[in-house]
């Protein structure tokens, strides 16, 4: 094992599987050789595999998912960057009505192995053009998978899943994650779709949480241990599919639920896991399901607006707290 | 020069892609055909001077108005008509429709419903082929309408930058639904856009198969040699309605008429008579081979059963088993 972090991480994921396989590819806006993308992900790699295979491409995001579209039906695997999640409404057309529909509408002819990464989620102060937290529209969208890493060892793992696929998915970073620490194996390994990880074992609760909302769960579940609250954390690692089975059970032995969740709460992620638990594990219940999500507004600028809309760890303690009361 | 088998199979498509959409037309009526249906007839030269220059592996990507792309790529009629129909046999087992046909096995990459989205679809299959090192080409089907959209400017400024193998090809058929290109472009030749990419652009007459096929074989060689795409218009006229709904009133009085006069394949056939190929005999040979596979695709298609329901659930994803984890 090794320390790694969550932007080396992907780095990593994308140099093997591009040295594992020719016709794995990358494009998207200043990925290349100045930048190596907005967040560095990508840095070194067009040294390494020239440019045209890690290629800049104009700011043209509905061409960028239209030509990965492209190339992935007629024998490539392309990894696109969209360099802020809020900008994938630019390529919606072509992400949720051509990538995630071409298998079906064309009856199997055809597999669309794409991958979109793009980063979500707020706490860097740019305002609401680039911080939302829009993951939910593509869990509503058939065709499509989605991916949620929370870890080092999740983000490669996945990615690499991702890439190997024959599925379009739309990978989830988040910019407070590029940083973050971890361990991962020297050795090649995979993280399968649709596996959830229980971050932190519980047994008086169950916190569901994604990508930077684990670590917060996770620091609120430690706090709430001095105060003998022992709570369950559950990561899905994927949105699409997603591991009810794991979810359902762990509410099933904790009797209580609360679902973090960094977008919006009308209609969000956060609504879809409480439904789910509502439909499958309602008589274990023993408290009223809590949501921790932003409030419905877009994500303001100044530093004190923006933090008072992004989950934090006293709101995910007072939700658990309103549970196990 | 083309030879004259050849031209004889180009005519010999042009009529199949009328008379299979005379047919579509009829089935409709007697409401044998589900949803809505958009008909190529009268743009037949477009397809066929383009697509006579293709490879059975070359690319192509169609829209809405896609029957005529199926055909002049090689498509089988009877898995065209069954998947107009809904039947389980059809190219997409029912699931796609007169608007989303498609032939992965030679080459036809889909017809899609969203006025422009083919366009960096097609432009992705070029740098499909480039990276890949094959010499392949991409035909990019769309209508004037397209060319409004932002896919159009996006998908072919990086076919231009990236000099990839494809040829867009727009029908212009004068009419977006039911609106006039005069109300929504201040200019008259879509070509003229080429220029804003650094790339050829030339309008030609889309009734005469023998005017495009010479641009498309031009448009075509460029490509796989390696030097970029060309925008090539096709000044043409669609016969019936924007789709089965449209009455086509918004047509000045006289204008339909006018464009019957330049019937693409009336035109090809003068053309042929006067040039020693074909005769009135022949011709008329001809046309009953080309009503007679009509007939079979139609027969072969209403004779087909339709999807079963459960079939709705299938092919959402490439592992089934992982979706029905879902």
């Amino acid at each position: 094992m090794k320390e790694t972090t969550v932007r080396e991480a992907l780095r990593e994921a994308l140099r093997e599987e591009m040295k594992r396989d020719k016709t794995v590819f990358l494009l998207g806006e200043d990925i290349g050789r100045y930048w190596g993308g907005a967040f560095g992900v990508t840095k070194g790699l067009a040294e390494e595999f020239g440019d045209e295979r890690v290629r800049d491409t104009p700011i043209s995001e509905s061409a960028i998912i239209g030509v990965g579209v492209g190339t992935a039906i007629t024998g490539m695997r392309p990894v696109a960057e969209i360099m802020f999640g809020d900008l994938s409404a630019l390529a919606m057309d072509q992400i949720c009505n051509q990538a995630a529909k071409i298998r079906y509408m064309f009856g199997r002819q055809a597999s669309v192995p794409l991958v979109i990464r793009t980063p979500f989620g707020a706490g860097v102060n740019i305002a609401s053009h680039h911080s939302q937290s829009l993951e939910v529209w593509f869990m509503h969208t058939p065709g499509l998978y989605v991916a949620v890493p929370s870890t080092p060892y999740d983000a490669k793992g996945l990615l690499k899943t991702a890439i190997r696929g024959d599925n379009p998915v739309f990978f989830v970073e988040h910019k407070l994650l590029y940083p973050v620490k971890g361990m991962i194996p020297e050795e090649d390994y995979i993280v399968p779709f649709g596996v959830a990880d229980v971050k932190r074992e519980g047994s008086d609760v169950t916190i569901f949480a994604t990508l930077y909302m684990v670590h917060k769960a996770l620091a609120a579940a430690e706090k709430l241990s001095k105060e003998g609250v022992s709570a369950e954390v559950v990561d899905p690692r994927t949105l699409s599919p997603l591991d009810k089975q794991t979810i359902v059970k762990s509410v099933k032995k904790t009797g209580r639920m609360v679902v973090v969740s960094e977008d919006c709460k009308t209609a969000g992620v956060s609504a879809e896991i409480a439904a789910i638990v509502a439909e499958e594990a309602l008589d274990y219940l023993d408290a009223q399901v809590r949501r921790v999500a932003e409030p419905d507004t877009p994500i303001p600028f100044s530093p004190s607006l923006e933090q008072f809309v992004i989950p934090d760890e006293k709101s995910i303690i007072k939700a658990v707290k309103e549970t196990v009361r | 020069m083309v030879e004259k088998t050849k031209l004889l199979e180009m005519y010999q498509l042009m009529l199949q892609i009328r008379y299979f959409e005379e047919k579509v037309f009829e089935l409709y009526g007697q409401n044998l055909v589900p949803g809505t249906i958009h008909l190529y007839a009268g743009q037949e030269a477009v397809a066929i001077g383009v697509c006579a220059n293709l490879h059975p592996n070359d690319y192509i990507t169609s829209t809405h108005r896609g029957h005529g792309h199926c055909i002049a790529k090689g498509a089988d009629m009877g898995k065209v008509m069954a998947e107009i129909l809904g039947k389980k046999t059809g190219y997409c087992k029912g699931k796609g429709g007169s608007m989303h046909i498609a032939d992965f096995s030679k080459g036809m990459l889909g017809a899609t419903a969203v006025v422009g989205a083919g366009i960096p679809i097609a432009a992705g299959a070029g740098l499909s082929i480039k990276l890949r090192g094959t010499d392949q080409v991409v035909a990019c089907f769309f209508g004037e309408g397209a060319s409004n959209q932002g896919t159009f400017h996006e998908g072919i400024n990086m076919a231009a930058v990236w000099r990839l193998p494809v040829v867009f090809v727009c029908e212009n058929n004068l009419y977006a639904m039911g609106t006039r290109q005069s109300i929504v472009m201040a200019i008259e030749n879509i070509a003229d856009r080429a220029a804003a990419y650094g790339i050829p652009g030339v309008s030609v007459d889309g009734n005469d198969v023998l005017a495009v096929y010479e641009a498309a074989s031009e448009a075509v060689n460029q490509a796989r040699k390696g030097e970029g795409p060309t925008l090539i218009e096709c000044k043409t006229y669609r016969h019936k309605g924007h789709s089965r709904f449209d009455p086509a009133t918004y047509r000045p009085k006289g204008e339909v008429e006018e464009w019957l006069k330049k019937d693409p394949i009336l035109r090809f056939k003068s053309k042929l008579i006067e040039m020693g190929i074909l005769t009135e005999q022949e011709n008329e040979e001809l046309s009953r081979e080309a009503a007679s596979a009509v007939e079979e695709a139609v027969k072969f298609a209403m004779e087909s059963p339709f999807p079963q329901p459960e079939e709705a659930l299938r092919d959402v994803y490439a592992e089934e088993e992982s979706a029905s984890q879902k």
